[in-house]
């Protein structure tokens, strides 16, 4: 491995690097220290050297592609258990793996209960689920995470890394790209695989119309990032054959220069990507009494009142409600936008969603493009008028009169 | 305390232009403005700055006209800028971006503290910031949307992470992104316009990078391609409904009731 990049200048030869290596992959030798095959990126002689001498300092080059195999997910944990993301993650790789003959192995960090939640995955058809299970991981710190799943790319060689779009996942992601020096791509909506076993990875690009198709052709591993529900999820193999690695962790890879104070689980009842019908008040619901009306729609149907980004930078709701590429992949059963114009970063994000009705006075709107049921009109008028019907079947059907 | 915050010079539209030949987005059409989420980052300096003394540095990498952006940063109180420009570092991806940021970085003596907005409204991959950690070897927090707590040696800071919210302590030198809502950008300062009206801003070109490997910058440092673009595809079923606004709606009850979705 040339990962490594020792400065002679700056090196003592003091020998900490060759003595805290845990893979013996480092040795002194009478030019200076060598580094071996053995080595796993796991980063320790980076933070071990006194005279910061060593850095991952790799260039990209001519890459003999044939020698990264199989796809690789990383599993992230929340409030205890396996984020959802990744068995849509697994069920993506599994379709490309599927024509590259390649596996689907999994990595999963964490601390205490982590090689509990790792036995959840078998069941989806994953081959090999490495484990880094220490204390060390408690809280979530993106430098020694980046450590773990490095040494176990380095390690395993993977074709293809695929994270979810977490927040956890976003920050993370880009450092293991960075150091193996190679490419990640955000938030990817499809991904395939080619004959040569280049992934196609398409997604949203600036602008408001444009879909890119990005590709990593000179570098591996393949990083990319997925949202939660944006693909389809794995469905369960009947017979799983995969297994649990464990994979020794020392202090020092599970040593972190960020320390954890504090972490708090934000509550609230269902999140908006969980939700089954969803409300959106687009530029178009204009001021309180439009967001009011499509509150009620929304209350009425049993759903959430979302937004989209204009609607949010001016104060009528939260990050947390807010559709798009900024904000919340969701795909409900049933969306309906009110006065959406319907920019890609918008669409993109909620063209997933089973049945979708716009409600818009321009005819021109983007939205309709996207939209299943087309209603060019104002909102302040079919709004009310839709909340009124509904209201009423809820009363005819609790005094026991269907319509 | 030396703060470091990196900016960008982003399209106020929505129009883009492609290069047909390289798939690569032509950033010198139309009209630009910052990134409005490094506003927060350097509101956020600018707050840290008047509690901790120091200096605020901006920097950023693109054309000779990011000038513009780096003095309105001088009238709200940016005390130094800088610009990587160079053709060199053109069509530059995340990986090509990030390293070329570091190397500014170093040309200016590095910092305790680096600040990113959360993301750009072009790309909007939010990964340039942890790219630039881990090109320094620093740690980072992304996603903060409140700093807790300043010292000398070391910063407390509260991240959103979606489902928990965090509060950890970074070491200097260390990197953060911070989250809109952060804070309030102030706005420019008429007598520090005046005031920095001769102040130079910096320029570097590919000639005062410590790295000289020119495979590290720009289209070639960059391991990622666009191969092609394309419109997104339509949704084929669709039904407008027709009638008065009364009408509409009764239809539209209907249809989603027999498709008993509601």
């Amino acid at each position: 491995m040339d990962f490594l990049k020792f400065n002679a200048q700056k090196c003592s030869l003091c020998g900490i690097c060759v003595e805290k290596c845990p893979f013996g992959a480092l040795t002194m030798e009478d030019d200076g220290i060598k580094v071996s095959e053995n080595c796993r990126m796991c980063g320790i002689c980076v933070r071990q050297c006194p005279e910061e001498a060593i850095k991952f300092e790799q260039r990209a080059k001519e890459f003999d592609k044939s020698q990264w195999k199989d796809f690789l997910i990383y599993v992230e944990q929340e409030q205890g258990d396996i984020h959802p993301v990744t068995y849509e993650l697994i069920g993506e790789a599994r379709k490309m793996a599927e024509k590259a003959g390649y596996k689907v192995n999994c990595v999963i960090v964490g601390g205490e209960g982590t090689r509990k939640n790792a036995q959840k995955l078998l069941p989806y058809g994953t081959d090999k689920v490495y484990v880094y299970e220490h204390p060390g991981f408690e809280g979530l710190k993106a430098d020694c995470y980046t450590d773990a799943v490095a040494d176990c790319i380095a390690a395993t060689k993977p074709s293809s890394v695929l994270i979810g779009a977490t927040a956890f996942g976003r920050s993370m992601a880009p450092r293991l790209a960075t150091r193996f020096h190679t490419g990640l791509t955000a938030d990817c909506t499809t991904l395939d695989i080619k004959p040569n076993t280049d992934m196609v990875q398409i997604r949203p690009a600036f602008g408001g119309n444009i879909m890119a198709q990005i590709g990593i052709t000179k570098s591996r591993p393949q990083f990319a990032t997925v949202r939660y529900r944006v693909m389809d999820r794995a469905k369960k193999v009947e017979h799983p054959a995969g297994k649990i690695i464990e994979c020794p962790v020392s202090d020092a890879m599970a040593y972190s220069k960020i320390k954890i104070l504090s972490s708090e689980v934000i509550q609230k009842q269902k999140s908006l990507e969980e939700e089954e019908i969803i409300v959106v008040a687009g530029r178009g619901a204009r001021n309180e009494n439009g967001v009011r009306l499509c509150q009620e729609l929304a209350d009425v149907l049993g759903g959430q009142l979302a937004f989209t980004r204009p609607m949010v930078e001016d104060g009528f709701g939260d990050t947390a409600h807010q559709i798009g590429l900024s904000g919340r992949t969701v795909r409900p059963k049933l969306i309906i936008t009110c006065g959406v114009s319907g920019a890609i970063q918008f669409t993109s994000c909620m063209n997933g969603s089973e049945y979708i009705v716009a409600v818009n006075t321009d005819p021109d709107a983007q939205i309709f493009k996207t939209a299943n049921y087309c209603l060019v009109d104002d909102l302040f008028q079919i709004v009310p008028k839709l909340t009124e019907m509904l209201k009423k079947r809820k009363e005819d059907d609790e005094d026991g009169v269907s319509l | 305390m030396k703060i470091i915050v990196c900016m960008k010079q982003v399209p106020a539209g929505t129009n883009v232009e492609i290069d047909p030949e390289t798939g690569a987005m032509k950033r010198m059409s139309g009209e630009t403005r910052t990134n409005p989420y490094d506003l927060f980052a350097l509101e956020t300096a600018l707050l840290l700055k008047e509690k901790m003394g120091g200096t605020v540095t901006v920097l950023t990498m693109g054309p000779a006209q990011a000038e513009e952006m780096m003095r309105d940063a001088y009238t709200m109180g940016a005390d130094e800028a800088v610009i990587l420009s160079d053709r060199k570092f053109a069509g530059a991806d995340v990986l090509a971006t990030s390293y070329a940021l570091k190397q500014g970085i170093e040309v200016i003596g590095g910092a305790d503290l680096i600040l990113c907005g959360r993301q750009t409204t072009d790309g909007d991959t939010a990964q340039v910031g942890p790219a630039i950690a881990e090109h320094m070897g620093i740690p980072h927090a992304a996603w903060v949307s409140e700093i807790v707590n300043v010292r000398e040696d070391a910063i407390c800071v509260k991240q959103d992470l979606a489902s928990v919210t965090q509060v950890s302590e970074l070491p200097f030198p260390c990197l953060i992104t911070v989250d809109k809502d952060i804070c309030v950008p102030r706005l420019p300062s008429y007598r520090l316009m005046r005031e920095t009206e001769e102040r130079p801003v910096r320029i570097l070109s590919f000639k005062d990078m410590p790295d000289q490997d020119l495979s590290r910058y720009g289209l070639i440092g960059s391991p990622t391609a666009v191969e092609r673009m394309f419109a997104p595809p339509e949704t084929q079923k669709q039904v407008y409904l027709e009638g008065n606004a009364d009408e509409k709606t009764e239809q539209l009850f209907s249809v989603l009731t027999e498709e008993k979705i509601i």
